[in-house]
């Protein structure tokens, strides 16, 4: 019996020594999974750094800028001429290159994306989606430089063939070619909107004896309205951006006009040009750029804000 | 009666007509796209492809553009691609290894889940914007590989994180629970299971996002990228010790598609013959990169059956 105890104590000491043992790694264990733990987290939220970065800095160069130049005069004056001994600081004739290359570009990319998506999600075979969808997509990873050339020096040329009093650096050419880029961002997002409608509907509308044309337009598009709707504001946003293609083929005179067949510079062709020099670090022209790309980001956050509200509202539940 | 049945014939036959119609038109549409694309290729090597040449590879920039070459351009690209590379995946697959795996159900993990949906939006240029204010005259780094390649690693962090994101998603929750079940604590589980159930969709975006880091030139001009440049970064191997040296780092630098802009700008017509190699050099590195990344998402979709 006392050897019992005895073996019994001695058995006692050694899980209790293994247990404290176990507790200290598991404990170390615990603290290790702790610091992995906030280590991630911590590179998830670089991510929101990022963006107060940028809105950080736009807005405090912007500041500075604003104490040089009025706001009013900003908005209203019609001239930007901000590199010439007389500046003039004036946004308008560079939104309006802005919008007009993404307004061409738009009205090229919307329609050919859109019944792209429709017909690759309705009408074209498994097989056949399955090899256009990549090779569409192709058309985004192309480089936008490689675009500028092909706007530049093959589509200029060949509308100058139609329209002979077009200038070599135009908003046309310039726009069309954003707008065949930004095709895949416009059909790929569709149509992922559209085949995730539920198959019943589409059945459904099918046993009505609805054609597939029918059934797309009726029923798919406004049930993917708010796919459709994101895949929409995307292109926008790339279009707005788009900086090498027309800093190559729209040219870099800011001219206020609502023609395209006129060179204008952008937004993004302006802070392009200006960066190309050697602006003093903290001069007014240099805090332009930043003020230039501030009005850039407010115009794709309204357009992001429309599309939203659009969303919010016609969203369909299933 | 016959009446109604003709004309309800005659509806159906429009609506039919309608349908076939509109299947050509997509047809036509997406052809549209596919003709641009070769239209672009065959455009770029009429024109560039009597310049490509090993002499073409090998040399720096000249004034005369016969003699003129891509070398600076493409070491440049590769020194700030590895920079952007070592930068953007680790913090890239951590951030989405938080979201999918650890993330609690908070405002801050929506704030952050929004976050990232917005910067696919943002203007590559205005990361370029930032980068010269924060990097280049805050943080002094300079016109430097070291910033052009973190700028870049912003840039691209969103697609990286997409793509963690998406992969994880795709690992059953039966791994998860076996990996618990045998005692594994949450690290474990992700390091050891799922991780390498997912490299390959990791790797797949890590690709992609490269691929778009190489073709970027917006960001690269503003944050001071020189045009001409006719020397190389210092090596970053050296003969004496401790071998490795990270001058290269703070070293001016050019990168491909800028010397391909500098080039198209010029008004001589010899000068646009060298962008368009220059193109198809780029080209080739995009279109090889995406090729790979394909080639990878269809073999491992292929290997692996849960």
């Amino acid at each position: 019996m006392p050897c019992f105890t005895s073996m019994n104590h001695a058995e006692t000491a050694n899980v209790t020594a293994a247990t404290r043992q176990f507790v200290a790694r598991s404990s170390m264990r615990r603290l290790g999974e702790r610091a992995i733990e906030a280590l991630l987290f911590l590179s998830a939220l670089s991510s929101v750094g990022i963006t107060v970065g940028i809105v950080g800095v736009l807005l405090y160069e912007s500041f500075s800028f604003f104490k040089h130049v009025s706001v009013i005069e900003f908005l209203t004056d019609t001239q930007w001429t901000a590199l010439f001994a007389d500046p003039h600081y004036g946004i308008m004739p560079l939104v309006a290159g802005t919008v007009v290359t993404s307004a061409v570009a738009l009205l090229v990319a919307l329609p050919l994306g859109t019944v792209i998506a429709i017909y690759l999600s309705e009408y074209a075979s498994h097989r056949a989606r399955e090899i256009i969808k990549p090779a569409l997509e192709m058309l985004s990873a192309v480089p936008t430089v490689v675009f500028g050339y092909f706007a530049l020096l093959f589509v200029t040329p060949l509308l100058q063939r139609l329209l002979p009093d077009l200038p070599g650096f135009n908003m046309l050419s310039a726009g069309i070619v954003i707008g065949i880029m930004i095709i895949p961002y416009v059909s790929s997002l569709s149509e992922d909107a559209m085949r995730a409608v539920p198959v019943q509907i589409r059945e459904g509308s099918y046993a009505m004896g609805a054609t597939r044309l029918q059934t797309a337009i009726r029923v798919l598009v406004p049930s993917a309205f708010s796919g459709i709707a994101s895949a929409y504001v995307l292109g926008f946003s790339r279009a707005v951006g788009e900086t090498m293609i027309v800093a190559v083929a729209a040219g870099t005179q800011p001219n206020l006009t609502l023609n395209p067949m006129q060179g204008a510079a952008t937004i993004t062709a302006y802070i392009v040009q200006v960066s190309l020099g050697d602006l003093p670090h903290g001069s007014v022209a240099y805090q332009s750029i930043f003020a230039a790309g501030l009005t850039l980001m407010l115009m794709t956050l309204v357009f992001n804000i429309a599309g939203y509200l659009l969303r919010k509202k016609f969203r369909e539940i299933y | 009666m016959e009446r109604n049945q003709s004309s309800r014939d005659n509806k159906t036959a429009r609506r039919k007509f309608y349908d076939g119609t509109f299947a050509i038109l997509g047809l036509l549409a997406t052809f549209i796209g596919l003709i641009t694309l070769s239209a672009l290729m065959i455009d770029l090597a009429t024109d560039g492809g009597s310049r490509l040449s090993w002499q073409f590879l090998l040399s720096f920039p000249s004034r005369f553009p016969e003699q003129a070459g891509i070398l600076s351009a493409w070491v440049g690209t590769t020194l700030v691609m590895l920079v952007t590379a070592l930068t953007a995946v680790p913090l890239g697959i951590a951030a989405g290894v938080y979201l999918e795996e650890y993330a609690p159900k908070n405002w801050l993990t929506a704030l952050i889940e929004i976050n990232i949906a917005n910067l696919a939006g943002v203007p590559s240029i205005v990361y370029g914007l930032m980068a010269l204010a924060l990097f280049v005259y805050q943080l002094r780094l300079g016109h430097s590989i070291l910033t052009a390649g973190l700028t870049l690693a912003l840039l691209i962090l969103p697609i990286v994180i997409v793509a963690t994101r998406e992969a994880i998603r795709a690992v059953p929750g039966s791994m998860r629970e076996a990996a618990y079940a045998l005692g594994a604590t949450k690290w474990q589980m992700v390091k050891d299971h799922v991780l390498p159930y997912s490299t390959g969709g990791i790797l797949t975006g890590v690709i992609i996002a490269l691929s778009r880091a190489i073709g970027e030139t917006a960001p690269l001009i503003t944050i001071g990228a020189l045009t001409f440049i006719a020397f190389l970064p210092d090596s970053p191997v050296k003969a004496e010790f401790p071998f490795v040296s990270f001058d290269w780092l703070t070293s001016p630098f050019t990168v491909m598609p800028i010397q391909m802009f500098n080039w198209v700008s010029r008004p001589q017509e010899e000068f646009h013959r060298n962008a368009a190699a220059a193109g198809l050099v780029l080209m080739f590195m995009t279109l090889a990169m995406n090729g790979l990344a394909i080639y990878l998402r269809y073999r491992f979709r292929k290997r692996i059956r849960w």
